[in-house]
């Protein structure tokens, strides 16, 4: 602020004599630059605000009430929820299924990509369109698929398990199987967002770095760990981050495989939340819930984005 | 050190055949460099001896071990790239290292070979940069300094000096030919620049649609060039070609066409006596020509208009137009001539060229 151009500075010294100096010092400032920027970024900055700010601090406004939302209760609520066993629980899991499936949808990403990038551009095409699939289709009815997969008395999986001469297993209802049922289809949901966008940084790095490195005499390991790892670097740190903060806030598929059991056990975050706040009519509680994934993520992506910065200053 | 052999080298692609039966002797601390238009095959030679590209047919032999068969690693050559290829992430010791370290080389060794490296390319100060904290030239340095600390039997250059501004081209050019004499290494150089060709070769090949032209000694090349397209490759500006007809007259024979008629000189004659009442192509270095003075003789002398003047400082670059023809002639900077004016020019007779207008090879 405060920069004004000669020109505003002419209409400054050209105004009429009734215009008071305070109402003149308001033109030229509307006049400068940044206001003439500011104003015409606004309905952005108020599309965010009402999408965004709005919702997170009426969030925030809505977990210091009480249930009824009619008085004013301070962090109860928080309180509340740390000393309750099922919440540590629900913790527990978001922590173990974000970092098992963000781990997971990275590493099979980044294979598929690599091994998608050797194969000849014409099935190249063909494969990138078909690995594709599970994240193009909607979640809520690939989930419901899966629901039948793991349906365990006339399901597929269980039916090729005993072909295989093992013993079927209730995969929903056990909360080891659950758990992993659960990070099993967010894996296969979101591998293909890592395979992409690896295999369009594969296409970004120089060839003549990996001839160049042949002749230096490094061998294919050595070249993923040399050459195809440090060039993928802020890519594979930024589809982490990108990842941990869309998986840690999953809902659809814990709601239509397990609806957070057995027990409690397979609940995230978001699917608590829901589960207090809608389904059991506690709205402040449930916000409550939700708040606690934020802390969670701007950790992470302060960490993440000081690690970028730090590799590209 | 070690000389490498091409012999019947062929390399198609599925509908391209890039490289046509090349037989190539590159001898022990030659520098050789191939030379040639965009698609000439010349790159495609030079990664076949580098192993980045498989060998459709022929053999190459590295030393005396056939390498066909063996991985860019274990040919014992090093490589440097038109954009570089340095490694981003890593340091310029780190990439000059880089080889060593995939070797197995102890730490001591690879210090001293890296810092001697540094030492001998003026990039000692470099050597904890990253490179894109370079600049053009000095990332060129680095990637020549991953080549020699290897101590390879063969270099392989591939356009080096192609991504580098033109006064910088030549600074390197000098670099390298300083390079070469105190290493001693035997060189591959690919490059489409004939002038880089004709002042780093110790042999230069000429490379076209995949066959050699050419190999020769650059001042055999320029002056005796084998055919059409060798004498229009060498030599800037280009050489000025002319259809003209052979005829015989006063028991000498001539060669014209409208607006020029020269005398055939006593060294041509007997070659060209078989072309009589036939069309060859005449061809003239725009540096044969100059302007003619009254003690010229008529036979080797002939008028145009002049078309465009491009004065050079040094030299002075005539367009001009004789009868159909257009021709470059360079003459002394003190000539004084405008645009639309009349020239009689003048030629060097024993530096006439004369080409076979089917077959394009030199008579």
């Amino acid at each position: 602020m405060g920069r004004v151009s000669p020109d505003t500075a002419a209409v400054h010294a050209a105004a009429p004599a009734r215009v008071t100096p305070a109402r003149a010092r308001l033109l030229v400032r509307l006049r400068s630059r940044s206001a003439v920027g500011i104003v015409m970024t606004l309905p952005l900055i108020l599309l965010i605000v009402g999408l965004v700010a709005y919702p997170f601090f009426y969030a925030i406004y809505l977990s210091l009430l009480n249930k009824r939302e009619t008085a004013f209760v301070g962090l109860d609520n928080f309180r509340f929820l740390l000393t309750r066993d099922t919440f540590w629980l629900v913790v527990q899991t978001s922590f173990l299924f974000t970092s098992l499936a963000v781990l997971w949808k990275a590493i099979l990403g980044l294979t598929l990509a690599l091994v998608i990038h050797t194969l000849p551009p014409r099935g190249q095409r063909v494969w990138r369109g078909l690995s594709l699939i599970p994240w193009v289709m909607p979640l809520a009815l690939s989930s419901l698929g899966w629901w039948w997969i793991y349906e365990p008395t006339h399901s597929a999986l269980n039916w090729v398990l005993v072909l295989l001469g093992f013993s079927p297993k209730s995969w929903l209802a056990e909360p080891f199987w659950a758990r992993f049922s659960v990070t099993l289809v967010n894996i296969w949901y979101g591998t293909p967002f890592f395979m992409i966008t690896y295999l369009a940084g594969l296409k970004s790095i120089p060839q003549e770095l990996y001839e160049s490195s042949a002749i230096d005499g490094a061998n294919a390991a050595q070249r993923l760990r040399y050459v195809t790892l440090p060039m993928l670097k802020n890519i594979i740190a930024i589809t982490l981050l990108f990842s941990t903060i869309v998986t840690l806030a999953t809902f659809d598929i814990v709601r239509v495989l397990t609806r957070g059991g057995p027990r409690e056990w397979t609940h995230l975050f978001g699917t608590y939340a829901f589960e207090l706040g809608i389904a059991s009519g506690d709205v402040p509680l449930g916000a409550a819930v939700s708040l606690f994934m934020f802390p969670i993520l701007a950790v992470s992506a302060f960490f993440i984005l000081r690690g970028i910065r730090r590799s590209t200053s | 050190m070690a000389q490498v052999l091409m012999k019947d080298l062929n390399k198609k692609y599925d509908e391209v055949h890039a490289v046509k039966d090349v037989n190539l002797h590159v001898r022990d601390k030659e520098f050789i460099v191939l030379v040639g238009p965009s698609g000439c095959g010349k790159s495609t030679t030079l990664r076949m001896v580098a192993g980045l590209e498989e060998i459709t047919a022929g053999e190459i032999t590295i030393g005396d071990r056939v390498v066909n068969d063996l991985p860019p690693k274990d040919r014992d050559i090093a490589m440097v790239f038109q954009n570089y290829a340095l490694y981003p992430h890593m340091t310029v010791y780190d990439n000059m290292a880089f080889g060593l370290k995939m070797r197995k080389f102890p730490k001591a060794e690879i210090a001293k070979r890296v810092g001697d490296a540094a030492e001998i390319l003026g990039i000692q100060e470099l050597l904890r940069r990253k490179p894109r904290q370079l600049s053009g030239g000095q990332r060129q340095r680095v990637a020549v300094g991953r080549a020699i600390v290897r101590h390879p039997q063969v270099f392989l250059f591939d356009e080096p000096l192609s991504n580098l501004d033109a006064k910088l081209r030549v600074q390197m050019r000098v670099e390298l030919k300083r390079l070469h004499d105190r290493l001693e290494t035997t060189a591959i150089y690919v490059t489409h620049d004939q002038v880089e060709a004709m002042t780093l070769g110790d042999r230069v090949v000429v490379m076209k649609d995949g066959w050699i032209q050419q190999v020769g000694e650059p001042l055999e090349l320029y002056s005796k060039p084998a055919n059409r397209f060798v004498a229009g490759f060498i030599g800037s500006p280009a050489m000025n070609f002319m259809d003209v007809a052979v005829t015989d007259a006063g028991g000498a024979l001539w060669v014209e066409s409208n607006g020029l008629r020269v005398k055939v000189p006593p060294v041509h004659a007997g070659r060209l006596g078989a072309y009589r009442g036939q069309h060859v192509t005449l061809g003239i270095r725009p540096e044969d020509l100059r302007v003619a003075t009254g003690a010229d003789s008529g036979d080797y002398a002939f008028d145009t208009v002049v078309d465009v003047v491009e004065p050079l400082g040094s030299e002075i670059l005539l367009d001009l137009k004789a009868g159909d023809h257009a021709l470059v002639a360079r003459v002394e900077p003190t000539v004084r001539v405008k645009e639309h004016e009349q020239l009689r020019l003048a030629l060097q007779p024993e530096r006439l060229h004369f080409f076979d207008l089917k077959t394009e090879l030199s008579i």
